[in-house]
C-alpha cells in the first residue's frame, strides 16, 4: 500500500478554478464553424394520431435550412432496442402517433434559435386526439386505451419472483402489516438542460455527435443501430463540463439520434439546446409507482418475509435502461435486514406521460420508502420502538460478505455500529424525551429513522432479469454482465504524470479524485499529475458499461487508476533492478523513487528513471518495452449475469446509510419543518471527504425535493401541469435543511483502495426518513404517510380528516 | 424559448410613449421591469406587435411624500422601494411586502407599477393597495385619471387601464401614529408567489381598534379586501376572541381557486390562519412591542 | 422598430459594441455576440438565476432583459469578478467550502452573493439563505455555498476594517 498523503484529505478541487471564473466549457459553449440551430415542435396532445404534417411554409421561412418530420425518421432510422419483449417501437421522434405531451413531432434547423422557433409556428400538424390514460393501475386494466397497438397491452413487462419460502413465513407470522404506497414522478432537473450538436462528414461517413450525455455507453450501440451506422462511424464526444445530470442525462440519447439525423439530412453542423419547458415536459424523470406491500413478522419484531406487488409507470414508451427502476436494486431488495423470503410481482406499465429513466437513487428511493415505512408500521403495531425493531433484524458484521436471497453480495459493513452512531449523534433518546414533552403541549413533533444498503457500480447484467429465465436460457441468448472502467497513465520524459480517461463527470470531481489516487500511488505532488477526462469514443478506451452513473467512479474508476499506476511502478522497479543490479524483490517504489527496501542507496527518482526509459530506448533490457504508459481495465469478477433462479449481484459494492430526522408539523398550516437531520454513511475508504459530503448533501436534497416539493403532475387528459420552474418546485437555499454527516469506513474487499460509491446516497433514504418522521409526528392522529410528496395542502387534508374521525 | 419578433421603442419621455400606444391601437405592450412580461414573451404566451419600453423615462421613477401620501412613480424599481428610508419609516407595510416580491435580483428590474398593472392575484403589491385603498394614476390621450384600488383590479390579471393608458404614479396613505403592520404569507418556497398572503395595517387607540385594513392575495381573481374582518375588529375590539372571529370571517369571505399547489379549502383555511397571524403581529407592533 | 440596433455597453470594465435585434435576450447577446459564455442559461423565465449578472452594480436576470435595454449600461459577468488574476474572496471561499460541483449555477450564485454583500455586508444565516434562494443549485444541497458566503463576508469585512 502506498503512503496516503492525499487520499482521505479534503483536497480542493482541480475543477473549480475554471468554473469559478466563467471558463467552464459546457455543451452550449463549444465553438463550431458555421453552426446552425435546431428547435423542436412538440405534441400538444397526450395521445393522438398524426394525420398529416405540412412543413412547406416552415421550409420557406427566413433562415431555415431544413425541416425533419416523423416521416423522415420512419424512413431513415430504426426504433431503439429495449430490454423487454413487448414489441414497442420507440423512435427518436413521433411517427404516426404521439403518446405524451411534449413528444417531438418535427425539427427545424435554421440560422439561429429565434428563427427556428419562428418557423416551428408555421408547421401544420393535423391530429386525431385519442383517449389518454395516465394512471398505471388504470392503464394495466384490460379496457384501458392502448398506447402501442402492436403490443396489445400497456403492460411492458411483468415478472413474478419468489425467493425462500414466503408463503410459509406469512402463514407462520404473528403479525402481518399491509399497506399501499404511491411514489411520485419527479426529476433532478439539472440546471443545465440537454444539449446536442451533430456534424456529418460524407467523405468518411462519420457522424460526430457532441452531447452532455453521461452514459452508459451501451447506448452508443443502440444509437448506431438506430441510425443505421457502423459503430466505428459514430463518434460521440462529451464536453469537458456537464452542468449536472443525476441520471437524467442518460435519457438524452433519443435527441442524439434526432440531431444526428438532422445533421445528416441537412448537411450542416447543428446544435440544439433544450429549453426548460422542453425539459420539464419531455426529458425524463423517475417513475411513479403504486406498490402494495406486506410484511410478515414475529411478535418480538423479527422480520420473516416481504411481499410486494408494484407497477412502475414508465410513460409513453419503455425506453432503455428501463425497466431498470424495477430491477436495479434486485440484489438489495431486502435492504439491511436478514430477511430470507420474498415474493415479488414487478409490473411495468406505459401511460401517456413523459418516458422515464434513471434519476438519482434509481429504484432505491422507491424501495426504501416502502420498506422503511413498513418497518415503522410494524413497530407501531407491536408497540415497539422502531429503533429496536431495526436492531433485531440487521445483518451482523460477522456475516460479511453476505449473500442476499436475491443474489446480492454485500461486500463489507458494520450496520449495527453505523446505526448506533446515527442514534447517538442525533441523540435519539433525547429526541424521544423531547417528543413526550412536545406532545404534552399538543405539538406535532416526530422522529424518523431510515436505513439503507447503498448499492453502487451497477452490474449491466441486472437488466436481463426483466426477461423470463426461460428466455435467458434459450440457446443463442447472449448473457449480459459487467462493470468496467479503463484508465491510461503516461509518464513523460521529465517524470510528470498524465492520466487519461473517458468518464463523463457532472460535478463529481473525477479529475481531483484521480490526481489524489495517482499522486499517492507514485508518492508525488498533486501538481505533478495532470488528468484529462473528456470522453471521445474514437480516442478513449471504453466499453458498454462506460459512463458516470450508478455511483461508480470512486470504485471502478479509482481502482483502474490504482491498477494502472501499479503496473507502471512495477515496470520502473524492473528497470531499476536492471540498472542497479539489485534484485527486483529487494527494491520498492516509494516517495517518488525506486530504492532498496532495506533503505539507503542507490535511490533512483521517477524523473531519472523516466528519462532513461524515454531517451535511451536502445539500452532497455529484454523484457521491458519502450515507453512509459500503462492501461488498466478494471472489472468486478462478481458482476455475473442472473442465474436461473433470478438471483443476481446487481451492484458491485454496497455501502450503508443510517439516518435520523426530527420534524415538527405546524398544526395550523401543515408545513413540515426539519429540526434535525443526521446521516451516517459507510462507503468504505473515502478518497476526498469534501467531495463525498458534497455528494451526500446534494443527494439528500434531491430526496427531500421528491418527498416534500417536487412532482410532475398531469391532469386526467394527460396535460402536464408544471412545465416551468414556477410550478415545478425545486428546493432553494431557504428550504435546505442542516445536515450532519458522519462516516464509518468498512473498506470493500473487492477494490484496491477499499472505496465504495456514494453518489446517490441520501437521495434514497431522504424520502423514507422524512415520511417516517412526519408519520411519527402525526401518530396521535393516526396518520400514516403512504404517498409523496407531502405537500402542505395534502397534509392539511389528512389532518382534517383525522380530526373529524377523532374529535 | 425565445421571444417572437416585435417592434421596439424606448422613448425617454412620456408623451411619445402615449403617442405610440395610440398608434398601435392596443397591439402594443408597455415594457416596465419585464420580470413577468419577458418570461411570457420567452414562452411566446403573448405576442404584441410592439413593445414600448418605459425604462428610459426617468421622470417616472421617484418616491416622495406629498399631502399625507406616499407617491411613487410607476417605473420605480422594487429594489428602490425596498431600500427607501422614506418607505421604511412612513409606510413599513410596503417595505415588508416588497421584500416578499420575488427575489432581490428580480426586484432590481421589477417596478412597482409593473407589478400592479400585471395584477397577478397572488402578488403582494395588489394586496397592499387593496388594503390601504391605494390610488393608481393613469395617463391617457385625454389626460390623467385617478383610480382607486377597488376599481383598478377588475379580474384575473385584468385592470381598468385602457389600452391607450399608462400607469404613471401610484399612491398610498402614510401610516399614522399607533399603527402596526404585517404582511403574512404562506408559500411553498422562499420567493414564490404566495399560496395565500394577507396584508394588515391596524391602528389602535388605547385598547380600541381605530382602523383595521386587511386584504388577502391568492384567494380569488383579484386581491380581496377583508371588510368583514375589519368590521369585526373595529366593532369588537382587539381581544384574542375578536381576532379569532375576524380571522374566521376573513376566511368566510373567500372563494378561492384550487390548483396544483393548494385546494380551495386549504386556501380558505390558510386565510384564517394568516389573517390571525397578521393581525396579531400588526397589533404587537402598534403597541410598540418589538416583533 | 424590429431592425437590429447598435448596442454600446461596458462589460467587465471594457467598452464593447455590437448589433442586435430588439428581441435578442441580453444573455444570448453576452454569450453569442460578446463571447462571454460564463453566464449560463437554465430556464429563461427568471427562476433559476443561472443567468444572473450585475447591471449597473446590481444583480439582475439577463434572461429577463433585452440586449437593447443594456445599451449604455455597465455590466459585470462572472468573467469580471476576479481582479488582476486574483480570485474574489467569494470565489476563494466557494472553493474552500465546496460550494460548487458541476459549476453551472455558480456564476449566478456568485453574483447574487456579491450583490447581497454589497447591500448587507454582515448578513446572518437566514438572510444569506433568503438571498441565495434566488438561484437554484441542484448539486450542492446549498450548505457549502452558505458557508462560503459567510466566510467571504467575514473576510471582506476584515479587509475593510484593516
Ligand atoms: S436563465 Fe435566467 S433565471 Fe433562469
Ligand atoms: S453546482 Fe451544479 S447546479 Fe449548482
Amino acid at each position: 500500500m502506498a503512503a496516503q498523503r492525499f487520499i482521505g484529505r479534503p483536497v480542493k478541487r482541480i475543477e473549480d478554478l475554471p468554473l469559478l471564473t466563467g471558463r467552464g466549457v459546457f455543451i452550449a459553449d463549444l465553438p463550431f464553424a458555421n453552426l446552425r440551430h435546431a428547435a423542436i415542435l412538440r405534441a400538444p396532445y397526450a395521445h393522438a394520431r398524426i394525420l398529416g404534417i405540412n412543413a412547406s411554409r416552415a421550409r420557406g421561412a427566413p433562415g431555415v435550412v431544413g425541416v425533419i418530420t416523423g416521416n423522415d425518421v420512419a424512413r431513415l432510422t430504426r426504433p431503439f432496442a429495449v430490454g423487454v419483449r413487448a414489441p414497442v417501437k420507440y423512435y427518436c421522434m413521433a411517427t404516426g402517433k404521439v403518446r405524451f405531451v411534449g413528444e417531438p413531432v418535427a425539427v427545424v434547423v435554421a440560422d439561429d434559435r429565434y428563427l427556428a422557433e419562428d418557423a416551428l409556428e408555421l408547421i401544420e400538424v393535423e391530429y386525431e386526439p385519442l383517449p389518454a390514460v395516465i394512471d398505471p393501475e388504470r392503464a394495466a386494466a384490460p379496457d384501458a386505451p392502448v398506447l402501442h397497438e402492436e403490443a396489445g397491452t400497456n403492460v411492458a413487462c411483468r415478472r413474478k419472483m419468489t425467493y425462500g419460502d414466503p408463503q410459509r413465513c406469512f402463514e407462520d407470522a404473528d403479525v402481518v402489516v399491509k399497506a399501499q404506497f404511491k411514489f411520485p414522478k419527479y426529476s433532478s432537473t439539472p440546471i443545465e438542460t440537454y444539449g446536442v450538436a451533430a456534424s456529418y462528414e460524407p467523405g468518411s461517413g462519420v457522424l460526430t455527435i457532441w452531447a452532455n450525455f453521461m452514459g452508459p455507453f451501451i447506448l452508443h450501440s443502440l444509437l448506431a443501430r438506430s441510425l443505421n451506422l457502423a459503430e466505428n462511424r459514430l463518434r460521440l464526444i462529451v464536453p469537458p463540463d456537464i452542468g449536472g445530470s443525476y441520471g437524467i442525462k442518460t435519457s438524452i440519447f433519443p435527441y442524439m439520434a434526432l440531431l444526428g439525423l438532422a445533421a445528416m439530412e441537412t448537411g450542416v453542423t447543428v446544435r440544439w439546446i433544450e429549453d426548460r419547458r422542453e425539459h420539464l415536459l419531455a426529458a425524463s424523470s423517475g417513475t411513479d409507482r403504486v406498490a402494495y406491500r406486506e410484511l410478515a413478522a414475529r411478535k418480538d419484531g423479527t422480520l420473516l418475509a416481504m411481499r410486494a406487488r408494484w407497477l412502475d409507470n414508465v410513460g409513453g414508451y419503455i425506453r432503455s435502461p428501463e425497466p431498470g427502476c424495477a430491477f436495479r436494486p434486485i440484489g438489495n431488495w431486502v435492504g439491511p435486514y436478514r430477511v430470507q423470503s420474498l415474493d415479488i410481482d414487478a409490473g411495468v406499465v406505459m401511460t401517456n406521460k413523459c418516458p422515464t429513466g434513471p434519476n438519482r437513487g434509481y429504484g432505491c428511493g422507491h424501495l426504501y420508502f416502502e420498506i422503511e415505512r413498513m418497518v415503522d408500521m410494524l413497530a407501531d403495531k407491536l408497540g415497539m420502538d422502531p429503533a429496536e425493531v431495526r436492531r433485531r433484524n440487521l445483518i451482523q458484521p460477522s456475516q460479511f460478505p453476505y449473500r442476499t436471497p436475491t443474489g446480492g453480495l454485500y461486500d463489507s459493513g458494520d450496520y449495527p455500529a453505523a446505526f448506533e452512531r446515527a442514534l447517538k449523534t442525533a441523540d435519539y433518546a433525547g429526541l424521544r424525551r423531547e417528543q413526550v414533552q412536545a406532545r404534552a403541549q399538543g405539538r406535532l413533533f416526530g422522529v424518523g429513522l431510515a436505513l439503507a444498503v447503498d448499492p453502487s457500480v451497477s452490474n449491466m447484467g441486472y437488466i436481463s432479469v426483466a426477461l423470463d429465465p426461460e428466455i435467458r436460457g434459450r440457446p443463442g441468448y447472449l448473457p449480459k454482465s459487467g462493470a468496467t472502467e479503463a484508465i491510461t497513465i503516461r509518464i513523460d520524459p521529465l517524470g510528470k504524470i498524465s492520466v487519461i480517461l473517458g468518464s463523463t463527470p457532472q460535478g463529481q470531481g473525477h479529475r481531483t479524485i484521480l490526481a489524489q489516487v495517482v499522486a499517492d500511488e507514485f508518492g508525488v505532488e498533486l501538481d505533478d499529475v495532470t488528468v484529462t477526462d473528456e470522453m471521445d469514443t474514437f480516442t478513449r478506451l471504453w466499453s458498454v458499461s462506460s459512463g458516470s452513473y450508478s455511483s461508480r467512479f470512486a470504485t471502478v474508476g479509482a481502482s483502474a487508476a490504482a491498477v494502472a499506476a501499479r503496473k507502471l511502478k512495477a515496470k520502473l522497479v524492473k528497470h531499476a533492478s536492471y540498472l542497479t543490479e539489485i534484485p527486483e524483490q529487494a527494491l520498492e517504489f516509494a516517495d517518488g523513487q525506486v530504492r532498496p527496501r532495506a533503505g539507503g542507496q542507490p535511490a533512483l527518482s521517477l524523473k531519472e528513471l523516466a528519462g532513461r526509459v524515454h531517451w535511451n530506448a536502445a539500452a532497455l533490457p529484454e523484457g521491458i518495452e519502450p515507453g512509459l504508459e500503462a492501461t488498466a481495465v478494471f472489472g468486478f469478477p462478481e458482476a455475473k449475469s442472473p442465474d436461473a433462479l433470478d438471483r443476481v449481484n446487481s451492484s458491485n459494492t454496497y455501502g450503508f446509510i443510517a439516518e435520523v430526522m426530527a420534524v415538527e408539523v405546524d398544526p395550523e398550516t401543515a408545513a413540515v419543518k426539519i429540526l434535525r437531520y443526521v446521516s451516517v454513511h459507510d462507503a468504505g475508504t473515502i478518497i476526498n471527504p469534501l467531495i463525498a459530503d458534497g455528494q451526500i448533501l446534494g443527494g439528500a436534497l434531491h430526496g427531500l425535493g421528491g418527498a416534500l416539493y417536487e412532482e410532475l403532475v398531469y391532469d386526467e387528459d394527460g396535460q402536464q401541469l408544471c412545465a416551468s420552474f414556477m410550478d415545478y418546485l425545486v428546493p432553494t437555499a431557504a428550504e435546505a435543511p442542516q445536515l450532519q454527516i458522519e462516516h464509518l469506513a468498512s473498506p470493500s474487499p473487492f477494490t484496491p483502495l477499499g472505496a465504495k460509491g456514494l453518489g446517490e446516497a441520501s437521495s434514497m433514504t431522504a424520502p423514507a426518513v422524512v415520511a417516517n418522521a412526519v408519520s411519527d409526528a402525526l401518530r396521535p392522529l393516526g396518520i400514516e404517510i403512504t404517498e409523496l410528496p407531502i405537500t402542505p395542502s395534502r397534509l392539511w387534508h389528512l389532518i382534517e380528516k383525522a380530526r373529524m374521525r377523532k374529535p | 424559448m425565445k421571444p417572437p419578433a416585435f417592434e421596439y421603442h424606448d422613448p425617454v419621455e412620456l408623451e411619445p410613449a402615449l403617442e405610440l400606444l395610440r398608434r398601435y391601437q392596443g397591439e402594443a405592450k408597455i415594457l416596465a421591469g419585464g420580470q413577468s412580461l419577458l418570461a411570457l414573451l420567452n414562452f411566446r404566451l403573448t405576442r404584441p406587435v410592439a413593445l414600448i419600453d418605459v425604462n428610459r423615462i426617468r421622470r417616472l421613477s421617484y418616491i416622495k411624500e406629498q399631502d399625507g401620501r406616499l407617491c411613487l412613480g410607476a417605473v420605480t424599481r422594487q429594489r428602490a422601494v425596498e431600500f427607501s428610508p422614506l418607505v421604511r419609516e412612513k409606510l413599513p407595510l410596503l417595505a415588508e411586502a416588497t421584500r416578499l416580491v420575488g427575489h432581490l435580483p428580480t426586484r432590481t428590474r421589477g417596478t412597482i407599477g409593473g407589478s400592479l398593472a400585471h395584477a397577478d392575484p397572488a402578488a403582494e403589491y395588489p394586496a397592499v393597495f387593496s388594503a390601504l385603498d391605494g390610488e393608481l394614476v393613469a395617463r391617457g390621450p385625454n389626460g390623467e385619471r385617478v383610480l382607486g384600488a377597488r376599481e383598478f383590479f377588475q379580474g384575473l390579471m385584468t385592470t381598468a387601464l385602457a389600452p391607450d393608458e399608462v400607469l404613471v404614479e401610484v399612491r398610498l396613505p402614510l401610516m399614522t401614529a399607533q399603527c402596526g403592520w404585517a404582511f403574512e404569507e404562506f408559500s411553498r418556497r422562499q420567493g414564490d408567489f404566495a399560496i395565500v398572503g394577507v396584508a394588515a395595517q391596524v391602528c389602535v387607540v388605547g385598547e380600541r381598534c381605530k382602523t383595521a385594513r386587511l386584504a388577502a392575495a391568492g384567494v380569488g381573481p383579484t386581491p380581496l379586501r377583508l371588510e368583514r374582518a375589519e368590521q369585526t375588529l373595529e366593532q369588537d375590539g382587539l381581544s384574542e376572541r375578536s381576532i379569532a372571529e375576524a380571522a374566521a370571517r376573513a376566511a368566510e369571505q373567500t372563494e378561492p381557486p384550487s390548483d396544483l399547489h393548494a385546494t380551495a379549502q386549504y386556501r380558505r383555511h390558510l386565510t384564517r390562519v394568516l389573517t390571525q397571524r397578521a393581525i396579531s403581529r400588526a397589533l404587537a407592533r402598534a403597541r410598540g412591542e418589538r416583533r | 422598430m424590429s431592425e437590429s440596433r447598435r448596442i454600446r455597453l461596458k462589460v467587465n470594465c471594457e467598452w464593447r459594441e455590437s448589433r442586435a435585434a430588439p428581441r435578442k435576450l441580453l444573455v444570448d447577446f453576452l454569450r453569442e455576440d460578446l463571447g462571454l459564455t460564463g453566464t449560463h442559461v437554465g430556464c429563461e423565465h427568471g427562476i433559476c438565476g443561472a443567468c444572473t449578472i450585475l447591471v449597473n452594480g446590481e444583480a439582475a436576470r439577463s434572461c429577463l432583459m433585452l440586449a437593447v435595454q443594456a445599451d449604455g449600461a455597465e455590466l459585470t459577468t462572472v468573467e469580471g469578478l476576479a481582479a488582476h488574476g486574483k480570485l474574489h474572496p467569494l470565489q476563494e471561499a466557494f472553493r474552500e467550502h465546496h460550494g460548487l460541483q458541476c459549476g453551472f449555477c455558480t456564476p449566478g450564485m456568485l453574483l447574487t452573493a456579491y450583490d447581497l454583500l454589497c447591500v448587507n455586508p454582515a448578513p446572518d444565516e437566514e438572510e444569506i439563505r433568503a438571498a441565495l434562494s434566488a438561484v437554484l443549485c441542484r448539486c450542492t444541497g446549498y450548505l457549502g455555498i452558505i458557508e462560503a458566503v459567510k466566510t467571504a463576508a467575514r473576510r471582506l469585512r476584515e479587509a475593510i476594517s484593516k
